[in-house]
């Protein structure tokens, strides 16, 4: 039902309607993936977007500088963005989770900062005319193109995230998450276990940012920025941290709200603020929170 | 010995803890380890399990060095625990942690598990079917289901030892498995430390204060008072050993009951 509304949405309404969607999709993939991060593992992750950074600029740099395919650029990007999160989580993540929030911080600031002043990436401006990827002869070009290659990436995101919550690994987050302490009397390696979610995490949003930068066509250290990553994280957080549904829920709110709201102009995102505030205060543990029998 | 205990040595802050401990436990043998309140006793398993590392000391197990392994790691080797205050994950279901202990004999990861790779499912199903196992040993199979945290106290000690035997161990170290007991689950808690040993062949090292249950399932007792051994020795032996009494002079009187 809800797969084939997905299917005929684009056919039935505008352009306008069409991209704001695909950036909703975009939206999905990237909670989906913070949601194992903060929703899973428990880590509180404040630069989730330089995740999303990696991803984009290393699609941009080799497609664009280095003339590599789109496809063969693909596992260099997520090689790069498992990598970051290695790097990043390696020595942070003995750490407790408010030390731990402040250094995730810095690092989505120092990936933007490094974006901006490298001569590779564009600096400041960016890269522009990342060229569009084709697949068997077909140019994915269009907007509904865009809409549907975020849409399969919607799903598979969505079918990853139930695969690895039902599984070993799914359940050893919510051990460590619970008690740390116990997790690791039952044999369980809790630096290595919060490891796998960071660098999943960082996978899930390599993945939103090697097709956002192909859909847009050119990208700049500001689609990178914090404000990005407060985004995502509230999204998860206000949709129910750790139950796939009410991710995704949040973050349609977090992109259609402000569209749906256009209409009061320059009140717009101060209404939605309070909105926000107000799903906060009555709803503690987000709109849809996990509920276990 | 299983396990050996060699001139262990802990203090935090320069306050000594432990002084030059030295013991063992043999495979298969059912062991108590008593002594006053601040004796220690708590503060040696975790030494054992390798929450606490020892300035000075050597403890082997099964033939492998303990000191400087992480708990994890110690669990591995064959080693699983209880907690003074029971350490569930009260949210989850009985089964799910139950199922925690599977974790150390099974290696499924990430990739295996989002593309549901028939090695990953059939490795899911026998860590069902093991904890559903050591669940049915403890006698808590129908309230696999349940939440954790809304079971009575006493079956939640009950799932914490269950969760322990999911990780296969050759040892099973119980920090006062019978605190909050009642007489007849005392009486159960007893058969069931029996069961550990004969049905599985595990040896047991249990902390306890309640001294009738300690006399009744022990074969062998060591006591630690201030951090050192003082004694070791039968039940028999323990009981009538002066030092013993002494050490345990001033102490409530349920602890004297000996």
């Amino acid at each position: 039902m809800l797969l084939a509304i997905l299917i005929v949405t684009p056919w039935l309404s505008s352009q306008y309607v069409t991209v704001i969607l695909t950036n909703a999709l975009l939206y999905v993939v990237l909670c989906l993936g913070l949601n194992v991060v903060v929703g899973y593992a428990g880590l509180l992750d404040l630069g989730y977007a330089a995740f999303f950074a990696v991803g984009a600029y290393t699609i941009g740099i080799l497609t664009q500088q280095f003339g590599f395919n789109f496809w063969a650029a693909i596992p260099f990007a997520l090689l790069a963005a498992a990598l970051a999160g290695v790097i990043i989580g390696g020595p942070t993540l003995r750490l407790r989770s408010d030390y731990l929030a402040i250094v995730t911080l810095g690092f989505g600031e120092i990936v933007r900062f490094t974006a901006r002043n490298l001569e590779i990436t564009g600096g400041a401006s960016g890269l522009s005319h990342i060229p569009e990827p084709s697949l068997f002869g077909w140019y994915i070009d269009s907007s509904i193109d865009f809409y549907y290659v975020f849409a399969v990436l919607a799903v598979l995101a969505y079918i990853a995230s139930q695969r690895l919550f039902d599984s070993r690994l799914g359940r050893a987050w919510l051990y460590v998450r619970h008690d740390e302490d116990a997790a690791e009397a039952m044999g369980i390696n809790r630096v290595a276990v919060k490891l796998a979610a960071y660098v999943i995490g960082a996978i899930f949003g390599a993945v939103g940012g090697i097709f956002f930068s192909v859909n847009l066509g050119a990208i700049s250290p500001e689609s990178f920025s914090f404000q990005q990553s407060v985004l995502i994280l509230m999204a998860v957080v206000l949709g129910g941290m750790g139950k796939i549904p009410g991710v995704i829920l949040g973050a349609f709110i977090v992109v259609l709200g402000p569209e749906l709201l256009r209409e009061f102009d320059t009140l717009r995102l101060l209404i939605f603020a309070v909105l926000l505030l107000l799903i906060m205060l009555f709803r503690p543990s987000g709109i849809w929170p996990e509920k276990r029998s | 010995m299983l396990l050996q205990l060699n001139q262990v040595s802990l203090s935090f802050a320069g306050n000594s803890v432990l002084d030059e401990v030295a013991f063992g436990v043999a495979a298969g043998r059912i062991q108590s380890l008593i002594g006053p309140n601040g004796a220690g006793k708590t503060s040696l398993f975790n030494v054992i399990t390798g929450f606490y590392r020892p300035q000075r000391g050597e403890i082997t197990f099964d033939g492998e060095r303990l000191v400087k392994r992480k708990p994890h790691s110690v669990t591995r080797l064959g080693i699983a625990r209880t907690f003074q205050n029971v350490r569930l994950f009260r949210e989850m279901s009985v089964l799910e942690n139950v199922m925690a202990g599977q974790h150390c004999r099974s290696r499924a990861g990430a990739l295996a598990a989002v593309l549901r790779l028939p090695s990953q499912r059939a490795e899911e199903r026998r860590i069902r079917a093991t904890s559903l196992e050591c669940l049915d040993f403890v006698g808590l199979a129908d309230s696999q289901e349940r939440l954790a945290t809304n079971l009575a106290y006493g079956h939640q000690r009950r799932v914490e030892i269950a969760r322990a035997l999911a990780t296969e161990p050759k040892l099973l170290l119980l920090d006062e498995p019978a605190a909050g007991l009642n007489g007849s689950e005392k009486e159960a808690l007893v058969e069931l430390i029996r069961r550990i040993r004969d049905e599985r062949g595990i040896a047991v090292l249990l902390i306890e204060h309640d001294m009738s249950l300690v006399m009744s399932v022990s074969e062998h007792i060591s006591v630690l008072d201030h951090g050192s051994l003082i004694t070791e020795g039968t039940p028999q032996a323990v009981a009538n050993d002066p030092r013993v009494i002494e050490a345990y002079l001033g102490q409530d009187d349920e602890e004297l009951a000996l």
